[in-house]
């Protein structure tokens, strides 16, 4: 493997590249385009998880019963891989406790209730001056303080990605714009709409990360969306470098590492970061939130969701508040369908069920899917793999999906991680094709969390191994020790007198009494 | 509201096994009418026997090893299997050939091994190769195409030719039946005659053997549309024509009197049908595209190496075969280079 730490070949922006595989799916996005962005007013009651980003949950620092304004600190990070969480308006904290989160595993999780008190009164900040006198460490402590992570799924803290560290040095800001997945269409809205927000975004991360160039990549099938930021772009007349591309559309060209081939020409090395081949990449919306941040001082409190699917009657891209429990934002756009089947959080590819519409909106909740049986039929059941490579053909990872199928199937880890299981990144290209219909990925992600249940087993088992070890020394030296004294003593015996041996008998009769006072404890016993 | 959940991905597409067997099945329809047009009744005879008596192997083995019967047929790689074999046999097999190949072929080749994607042989060639090992004789009753032919068996004739062994009085089994021009080759050949003599006879066409140039022609017409279709990939059939060719033009090259033409090689026998239908079955075939282009070659370079120096006029039942073998070598040493991971 090239390292590329440092030393990545120059950047050659002058043509797009490919990347394997990947499919032509139904886009499905003009339901929710064509009206404009709405802003959903504030609920009653607003749900706010610790958790809405990767890593360690933020730890409360408001009680029950407290007054809380819009934009407050409510929550504080919580370790290094971390972001704060704040009152998405002003009210009061009713409860901290577990609520149902949008999650894949569907589990409760710790939450802050705030019930609005219609006033939506701010707390009181001062809007700093000019980004460019800050140093990029304030910046990124400004971005973390403001809660802000990747909005366009992953939810991994901003901050964190735009400190690469001083032997990674970045020659390129990469916009992730190409909202490749059918039906979702919140970046495509917020890029039309309000690209100087995006725009001066940009120029903020360019400041904090010290790079020249940014290169902001949509699909084609995107028209709009390109051609407001080329104007913005075009009567903006600061330094930097930055470009609007149009790339093909084909899923998925979103995947970070596909979207880093096509500009770029580069790979992510194998269980990388862009950050090792010079690069950092963000969500448009994220950088919209960085605007917010910096020029603002408002820290994350809303986000646009898309919300579509022939399950609802009018499909919509909403501006709703973090926490805003889902049914609102449904109500919004009409309500149901008669024949609704499932909700999904996020596309039809990636996304995932959810059980209920109780659910508050997170930070990484880019679209709400509502599906009829029409639209997503339940999955057919499967029958064997005929191995006809389909799934090959299209793995933009460049896998062997069958043998990964194989080995998962088999629950022959050690294989699956030799046909490279972890570079999976569970874009479903190989389940959409597969002519037996096997639930592929589902296979995958078995895998991954049986790998790593066992990696903790294992780590769990070492620790347990050492303490055997030590113990079973321990009971040898013991047992020397006993032998010794017994010895010792058969000596005295045969030396001494009657008395002498009376003695001996003595201690040992008292030295058991003791024993059995000290009762389990005593080696013996509990061996 | 509450709401049901599955597993991503929640779209799927309109590929499934069914489709992709009745479609290879639709595409062999041209070579299968012309083989008919040209070789008579008794390939639809053979036809009909071998797919009845593989679904009806299919159904009973399923049943057997408790496994849904219907919902399994449905997959059509039963119907395929027969299909395939009663195209690779002579025409003037007695009844008991397509139906013992078909037995075989499923019972043996594929359920034993657990059903359908398991196998690790081609199981129509398993089928076919049996036969030709087990009955020399009845595996050469192959028919003239219908002009060179002294006589020529109707519907009804041909029946009672396959199912009791009876012929209209007069004519002789040699009468109707006549060696493939490949064997002719062969034999002839071994008679001291040039190829150019060889040709020079009536069963000779302008590319391959009479009548069999146009079969081939037909199975290249549906395997076209495969790759058209994006039922097959290009890697298979490009390996085992162009390594067929390759060699075929080498030899040519060297020596045109013993060796034919790599046009003749293209057009004869079961190529074509061999390279888009036959090692085309995804489940014993390799699954790398690397591989597969590999496995390809391998097999019409084995082709070439039976039908010039071996013990059989055609070959490519046992390349095949042979091929299977080596498949999970090639998927071993021929996995593609993961994203990310460099090279290339
Ligand atoms: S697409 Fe499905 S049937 Fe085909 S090789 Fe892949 S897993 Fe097997
Ligand atoms: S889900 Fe994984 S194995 Fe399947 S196509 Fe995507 S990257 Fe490849």
């Amino acid at each position: 493997m090239a390292d590329h730490a440092g030393d990545h070949e120059r950047l050659d922006l002058s043509r797009l590249h490919h990347f394997h595989g990947g499919l032509k799916l139904p886009e499905c996005k003009a339901a929710a385009t064509a009206t404009p962005l709405r802003t959903l007013p504030v609920p009653p009651r607003l749900i706010l998880p610790l958790q809405q980003h990767i890593g360690e949950p933020a730890r409360p620092v408001v009680a029950i019963g407290d007054q809380v304004r819009k934009g407050q600190l409510i929550a504080r990070a919580e370790g290094y891989v971390s972001v704060p969480v704040h009152a998405s308006t002003s009210g009061r904290v009713t409860d901290i406790g577990d609520y149902p989160v949008p999650h894949p595993s569907g589990l409760s999780a710790p939450a802050i209730v705030i019930d609005s008190d219609g006033d939506d009164t701010p707390v009181a900040g001062t809007p700093h001056g000019d980004y460019r006198s800050l140093d990029p460490s304030e910046l990124r402590n400004r971005i973390r303080r403001a809660g802000i992570v990747g909005l366009g799924g992953a939810g991994f803290p901003t901050f964190i990605k735009m400190n690469p560290g001083p032997h990674k040095p970045v020659d390129l800001l990469l916009i992730n714009g190409a909202e490749c997945e059918p039906y979702i269409s919140c970046d495509d809205m917020l890029m039309r709409e309000r690209p100087q927000e995006v725009i001066e975004g940009i120029h903020i991360l360019m400041h904090a990360l010290q790079v020249g160039t940014c290169v902001i990549g949509v699909e084609d099938n995107k028209p709009e969306a390109i051609a407001a930021l080329e104007q913005t772009v075009a009567a903006d007349h600061r330094l930097g470098d930055i470009r609007v591309q149009a790339i093909p559309t084909l899923y998925p060209s979103g995947g970070e590492k596909q979207l880093i081939r096509i500009l770029t020409g580069r790979e992510v090395p194998s269980q990388g970061l862009p950050a090792d081949i010079g690069i950092v990449c963000q969500n448009p919306a994220t950088v919209a939130a960085v605007y917010h941040a910096i020029h603002r001082n408002e820290p994350l409190i809303s986000r646009i969701v898309t919300v579509t699917g022939t399950g609802v009657e009018a499909p919509a891209n909403l501006e709703v508040r973090i926490g805003t429990p889902m049914r609102h934002l449904i109500e919004a756009c009409g309500g149901y369908t008669p024949g609704v089947d499932r909700m999904l959080m996020g596309g039809p590819m990636m996304g995932f069920a959810l059980t209920s519409d109780a659910l508050p909106v997170t930070k990484t909740t880019n679209c709400l899917l509502a599906t009829t049986r029409e639209e997503l039929p339940p999955p057919e059941p499967p029958r064997p793999c005929i191995r006809c490579g389909e799934c090959v053909r299209v793995c933009p990872a460049q896998l062997l999906p069958q043998q990964l199928y194989w080995f998962a199937h088999a629950r022959d880890f050690d294989k699956a991680q030799d046909y490279n299981l972890f570079d999976c990144i569970e874009c479903g290209c190989c389940a959409y094709v597969c002519p037996s219909r096997l639930p592929l990925v589902q296979y995958y992600r078995f895998a991954k969390t049986e790998i790593w249940a066992q990696e903790r087993d294992r780590i769990k088992a070492d620790i347990a191994r050492q303490r055997h070890e030590s113990r079973q020394e321990r009971l040898e030296r013991e047992k020397r020790e006993r032998a010794e004294r017994l010895k010792r003593k058969k000596q005295a015996v045969r030396e001494g007198d009657d008395n002498s041996k009376q003695a001996a008998i003595q201690a040992a009769l008292e030295r058991a009494r003791a024993r059995k006072q000290t009762g389990a404890d005593s080696p013996e016993k509990s061996d | 509201m509450e709401f049901r959940t599955y597993s991503s991905p929640h779209l799927s597409g309109t590929n499934h096994v069914g489709r992709l067997m009745r479609g290879v099945m639709l595409a062999a329809l041209p070579g299968l009418i012309l083989a008919w047009w040209f070789f008579g009744w008794g390939v639809l005879v053979n036809l009909v026997l071998a797919v009845s008596t593989c679904i009806g192997a299919e159904a009973a083995m399923l049943r057997m090893r408790r496994r849904p019967v219907r919902v399994t047929l449905g997959d059509g790689s039963a119907a395929l299997t027969g299909l395939l074999l009663a195209l690779a046999l002579p025409p003037f097999a007695p009844w008991w050939i397509p139906v013992l190949g078909a037995l075989f072929a499923i019972v043996i080749a594929k359920q034993l091994y657990g059903g359908l994607g398991y196998n690790p042989f081609n199981p129509a060639m398993v089928g076919y190769v049996v036969l030709l090992i087990s009955f020399p004789r009845e595996m050469t009753l192959w028919a003239p195409p219908q002009e060179l032919a002294d006589a020529r068996l109707s519907l009804v004739q041909t029946l009672a030719w396959s199912l009791l062994g009876t012929l209209p009085a007069g004519t002789g089994i040699d009468a109707i039946s006549m060696a493939t021009p490949l064997d002719t080759i062969k034999t002839q050949l071994g008679l001291g005659l040039t190829l150019t003599e060889i040709q020079a006879g009536p069963r000779f066409g302008s590319l391959g053997g009479y009548g069999w140039e146009w079969v081939n022609l037909g199975f290249l017409l549906g395997g076209g549309w495969l790759l058209y279709r994006g039922t097959i990939q290009w890697q298979i059939p490009a390996g085992f024509l162009g390594g067929l060719f390759v060699m075929a033009l080498l030899f040519y090259a060297a020596d045109s009197d013993t060796y034919a033409s790599p046009l003749f090689h293209l057009f004869s026998g079961a190529a074509m049908l061999g390279a888009f239908f036959i090692a085309t079955d995804p489940v014993s075939a390799s699954t790398t595209p690397r591989g597969r282009l590999v496995y390809g070659i391998g097999i019409g370079i084995l082709v070439y190496i039976i039908r010039a120096w071996g013990g059989y006029p055609d070959g490519v039942a046992f390349a095949v075969l042979l091929m299977n073998m080596a498949v999970p070598t090639i998927d071993y040493y021929t996995q593609p280079r993961v994203y990310g991971q460099g090279g290339e």
